[in-house]
């Protein structure tokens, strides 16, 4: 089987092989381009972050009515109006406006937590990966222990001795996601460590910081880069829990969770005050899915 | 009577998400009964798909876009599903490369075996139980009621592909369809399954489609030899004409590229093919090769397609796709090699091994307790002067990498000294070494895909090692890595792109480069064009060769192709389970008296020569377990010339005459009376 894909993809490769003369490495817009649009559930993804991104980034522009604004003159009928296009929740604050406030929140406090937890699980797991022996074993045993405690748990725990802000969720998420993410990196760390580049890396003197940095880590790339995508499609979702169980992000300020848990006590009275927020989250889970999707894609495709 | 496998003007499309691709065009062959027919190529050429339209097993994605494939006559894509099972099962069988993943590592080779005949019809299961031990037997393994019950993991790689072999003829199959049966066993387990599945043809009658990029296994194996390239079939023909008068300029490439076992083959140039594989091509009209052919002549060879036709003065059986066969035909300098031999200049000495031992601890889980040790390499001693080639042959297991890597200080040594330059390195890893002993031995590996970090490009890849190596500023360096890149024939543009973007052949001159991008004293190349295919092989030997003339360059190779290494080596040492059993200058090593490894080696070695006999020495058994301590000869366990306990509980006498020495207990004169292999 192997030698078949070996033979599609020597014939996929030869016209690199023969000429001397393409083109160099194309600039980084047109790759990500291509990226994005070599599948179309790639491309679905990136659009409806991209929008998200955009509504997030121009909030104070573009949305209507200010987040907070209470206008009790309008709980009489809240349901979508010309005024309101997604009508207005039980305190007659403006549901469009609230969504696109939210978003900022969502938008900032999901990508800092992944980064976090990405910047520490690669850490740990190149140094676990590369080191081997005892710094290894105790990584991943701590890492597992972590990784028994059913997470929602350990969000509770730690944000209940700590209080909701959005740092210490940021903080809680980026502890309990670090060591899958160590997992991964680490994985790929072994298999890479023995390469010939490392083995050249090594014979021409380099540090072991400089073969972790320079020689392994751009490796661990293509499947980290999927990953964070994913992960931050489980980060809006956990968001959403965190504010739906009412330690979220602390009211007044819009909270995608904090809306749909304040109105779900409504939801056969008023659905749409809890279907909206709720719909906006899934939308975001899903444009993080696909574009991880399509990343995956574009890799195999090559 | 029809003919047992008939492809007719076969065509394979993949359709690609982005592109389709012409993997196969205008494929055209039969294999008549008890026939074994050859097909070789490099990789890429679309042999292996042809291995698998001939099962009716393409991949998904792969189309027959034209042509007709008949078995015994019938056509295949006019069959039902079940039809085609019931084929497979009874009239085709196939061994694949890989043995391990051809037999179920979770059942014992016991019951893999008897389901065979079990799903064929036969309802007694003690009647299939002694046919497969009648067919283990056939194919010369040993004990095999304790072999039914053992699991595949038990079994040497050898063993595996007999049992496979043993599970292909079960069902009684009239064509077997063997891809690359022996691309990843030893040379000498490779000599004794192709003597066997010789031998097997001959009992049973069975049709053999051998597939292989190795002319020597097709040239000892076959009738008839197809020579594809990029998905076109170019030469076809009985094997004794096709090898001793090629006609394509591919297929005479091909056999001039290859080095020889012969004296006279000895560091003369080989002959490469020049430029990349090309790639099978839907668009392409005319002839594939032809980028690449001396003889290629564009208004003849690029404007129409080029049919199979039959050579002039040939009986019509031997045909070539070629519009200039009447000058590719001809016999012309390129085809002799040009003897411009290089004199060896014995230099100072460069490094001196002496009684280098590495042993490996395995642990035991979570205690992290000693349970045992594998001697990797055992009390090996040699050394390497100043532009001299230094070979070290064995086979998978021998410790020559083990070697390599200790030299390198990629790992430290257990026991033992390696001097170089007035310091003993043996026990320093490579990470304490100071900088210029650093520079001094560096490394070219095996695997071109793993050699350079896919995520740099060539200029990095050359500009690091001039930076730490020998201190140079960043735009010294990039200059230097020019003209380093000019030192491998590549072109400067190289520099700005990735290894993906390059060829194997082109990945491992970079690699090459990096080598001796900080003038080192000592290259260690392990295996530096083993994973290549033939034509760039030479191309990559060649410019070795040339590097070697233009400097004071030590070489030390690793390889277990023994052509190769009486190519290339001025010294040769021959390793068995981890140690030295032969060394001496190459002439006198390749010659009697010959250690009986070193016999058995060379016995085995494949020639592309369909006249030569078959091999006078063939090894059985496996190598033993390195964890094992030997008390006498490491080789005694195999050795077809054992004198008897004696061999089991002494240690050899290292006995030499002049520079080379054997270790052995057979008396020197004796083993003098050894003819020449």
């Amino acid at each position: 089987m192997n030698e078949i894909s070996r033979d599609i993809a020597a014939t996929a490769a030869a016209p690199f092989a023969g000429t001397q003369d393409a083109a160099a490495a194309p600039s980084l817009a047109r790759k990500l381009a291509e990226v994005l649009t070599a599948s179309r559930v790639g491309t679905i993804g990136a659009a409806i972050l991209l929008a998200w991104c955009l509504l997030a980034l121009l909030a104070p522009w573009i949305a209507p009515y200010p987040p907070n604004g209470i206008d009790a003159s309008l709980m009489a009928y809240p349901w979508p109006t010309w005024r309101n296009w997604l009508g207005v929740d039980h305190l007659g604050r403006d549901i469009l406006s609230r969504l696109i406030w939210g978003a900022r929140t969502v938008l900032t406090v999901a990508p800092a937590a992944v980064i976090g937890a990405a910047v520490l699980g690669t850490l740990l797991g190149l140094l676990s990966g590369y080191r081997g022996g005892w710094i290894d074993a105790l990584i991943m045993r701590v890492g597992d222990v972590l990784l028994a405690f059913p997470k929602i748990i350990l969000y509770l725990i730690i944000i209940a001795r700590f209080g909701p802000s959005a740092a210490n969720i940021i903080a809680v998420i980026t502890f309990t996601q670090a060591p899958i993410i160590a997992r991964i990196v680490r994985a790929v760390t072994l298999d890479v460590k023995n390469r010939d580049y490392v083995a050249a890396a090594r014979m021409r003197g380099e540090s072991t910081l400089s073969i972790l940095l320079r020689e392994i880590l751009p490796n661990v790339r293509g499947p980290l880069i999927v990953d964070f995508f994913l992960r931050l499609g489980y980060t809006v979702i956990a968001i959403g829990v965190l504010g739906f169980l009412g330690v979220g992000l602390p009211p007044p300020d819009p909270d995608w969770g904090s809306m749909v848990k304040e109105a779900y006590g409504m939801i056969f009275v008023w659905p749409h005050m809890t279907i909206i927020p709720a719909a906006a989250i899934s939308s975001l889970v899903i444009g993080f899915n696909f574009l991880a999707q399509g990343l995956r894609e574009a890799e195999i495709d090559g | 009577m029809a003919d047992v496998l008939a492809l007719d003007g076969l065509s394979i499309t993949h359709i690609g998400r982005r592109r389709s691709a012409r993997i196969l065009d205008d494929v055209s062959f039969s294999i008549g009964e008890g026939e074994a027919f050859g097909l070789v190529g490099e990789s890429g050429c679309g042999k292996s798909t042809v291995a698998l339209a001939a099962m009716r097993y393409l991949p998904a994605g792969m189309k027959v876009s034209s042509g007709t494939l008949r078995v015994e006559g019938r056509d295949t894509a006019t069959m039902s599903d079940n039809e085609l099972r019931r084929l497979r099962g009874s009239r085709l069988a196939m061994v694949y490369q890989d043995p391990m993943s051809s037999l179920n590592p979770v059942m014992p080779v016991g019951r893999q075996l008897i389901e065979v005949p079990m799903l064929h019809g036969e309802r007694d299961p003690t009647r299939a139980r002694e046919r497969a031990i009648a067919m283990l037997r056939e194919v010369r393994l040993a004990d095999p009621e304790a072999m039914m019950s053992r699991y595949p993991h038990q079994l040497s790689g050898g063993q595996q592909q007999r049992v496979v072999i043993a599970m292909a003829l079960m069902a009684d199959p009239k064509l077997l369809v063997m891809d690359e049966p022996t691309t990843g066993l030893d040379v000498t387990i490779e000599a004794a399954i192709l003597e066997l599945v010789r031998e097997l043809r001959r009992k049973f009658g069975t049709a053999i489609l051998f597939i292989s990029h190795n002319l020597g296994t097709v040239a000892r194996l076959c009738d008839r030899i197809g020579v594809l390239y990029a998905g076109r079939l170019v030469e076809t023909g009985p094997i004794r004409d096709v090898f001793k008068a090629p006609r394509h300029p591919y297929t005479q490439g091909l056999l001039a590229a290859l080095p020889s076992l012969a004296a006279h083959g000895a560091r003369a140039r080989l002959t490469p093919i020049e430029g990349g594989l090309t790639a099978a091509d839907r668009g392409r009209v005319g002839c594939a090769f032809a980028p690449r052919c001396r003889h290629a002549e564009p208004a003849l060879c690029a404007t129409r397609p080029i049919p199979l036709g039959p050579v002039p003065a040939g009986d019509g059986a031997h045909m070539a796709r070629c519009a200039r066969l009447d000058v590719a035909g001809l016999p012309d300098q390129a085809r002799q090699r040009s003897q411009t031999a290089r004199a060896p200049v014995p230099g100072g000495e460069l490094i001196d091994i002496r009684g280098l031992t590495k042993r490996y601890d395995i642990g035991g889980g979570l205690t992290g307790r000693k349970v045992t040790h594998v001697n990797a390499l055992t009390d090996a001693s040699i050394s390497v002067r100043a532009g001299e080639t230094l070979a070290i042959v064995g086979e998978s297991g021998s410790g020559k990498s083990t070697l390599a890597k200790v030299v390198s200080g990629l790992f430290p040594a257990s026991e033992g000294h390696v001097r170089i330059a007035g310091a003993d390195v043996a026990q320093v890893p490579v990470g304490d070494r100071s900088r210029d002993l650093r520079r001094r031995i560096q490394m070219v590996f095996q695997n071109p895909d793993a050699t350079l970090n896919p995520s740099h490009t060539i200029g990095y890849a050359l500009e690091r090692p001039l930076k730490r190596l020998r201190g140079l500023p960043t735009r010294a360096a990039r200059t230097e890595a020019a003209r380093l890149l000019e030192r491998v024939r590549l072109p400067a543009d190289l520099l700005a792109r990735k290894p993906h973007q390059l060829s194997g052949g082109q990945r491992q001159r970079v690699a090459i480069a990096r080598a001796i991008a900080g003038n080192p004293d000592l290259v260690i190349a392990d295996e530096p064009v083993s994973a290549l295919d033939v034509s760039v092989q030479a191309a990559i030997v060649n410019l070795l060769g040339e590097l070697l003339e233009t400097s004071e360059l030590g070489l030390l190779l690793i390889s277990h192709d023994l052509a190769l290494v009486r190519h290339m080596a001025d010294w040769v040492a021959v390793m068995y389970l981890g140690r030295i059993v032969e060394q001496g200058p190459a002439a006198q090593v390749f010659t009697p008296p010959f250690h009986p490894y070193t016999e058995a080696l060379l016995a085995a070695a494949p020639r592309p020569d369909p006249e030569a006999p078959p091999p006078a020495v063939l090894l059985d058994g496996a190598m033993p377990s390195p964890t094992v301590k030997l008390a006498g000869c490491p080789f005694a366990s195999r050795c077809p010339r054992k004198l008897g306990a004696v061999c089991e509980t002494t240690p050899p006498p290292v006995r030499a005459s002049g520079a080379h020495t054997i270790a052995c207990h057979i008396a020197p004169d004796v083993l003098a009376a050894t003819p020449a292999a």
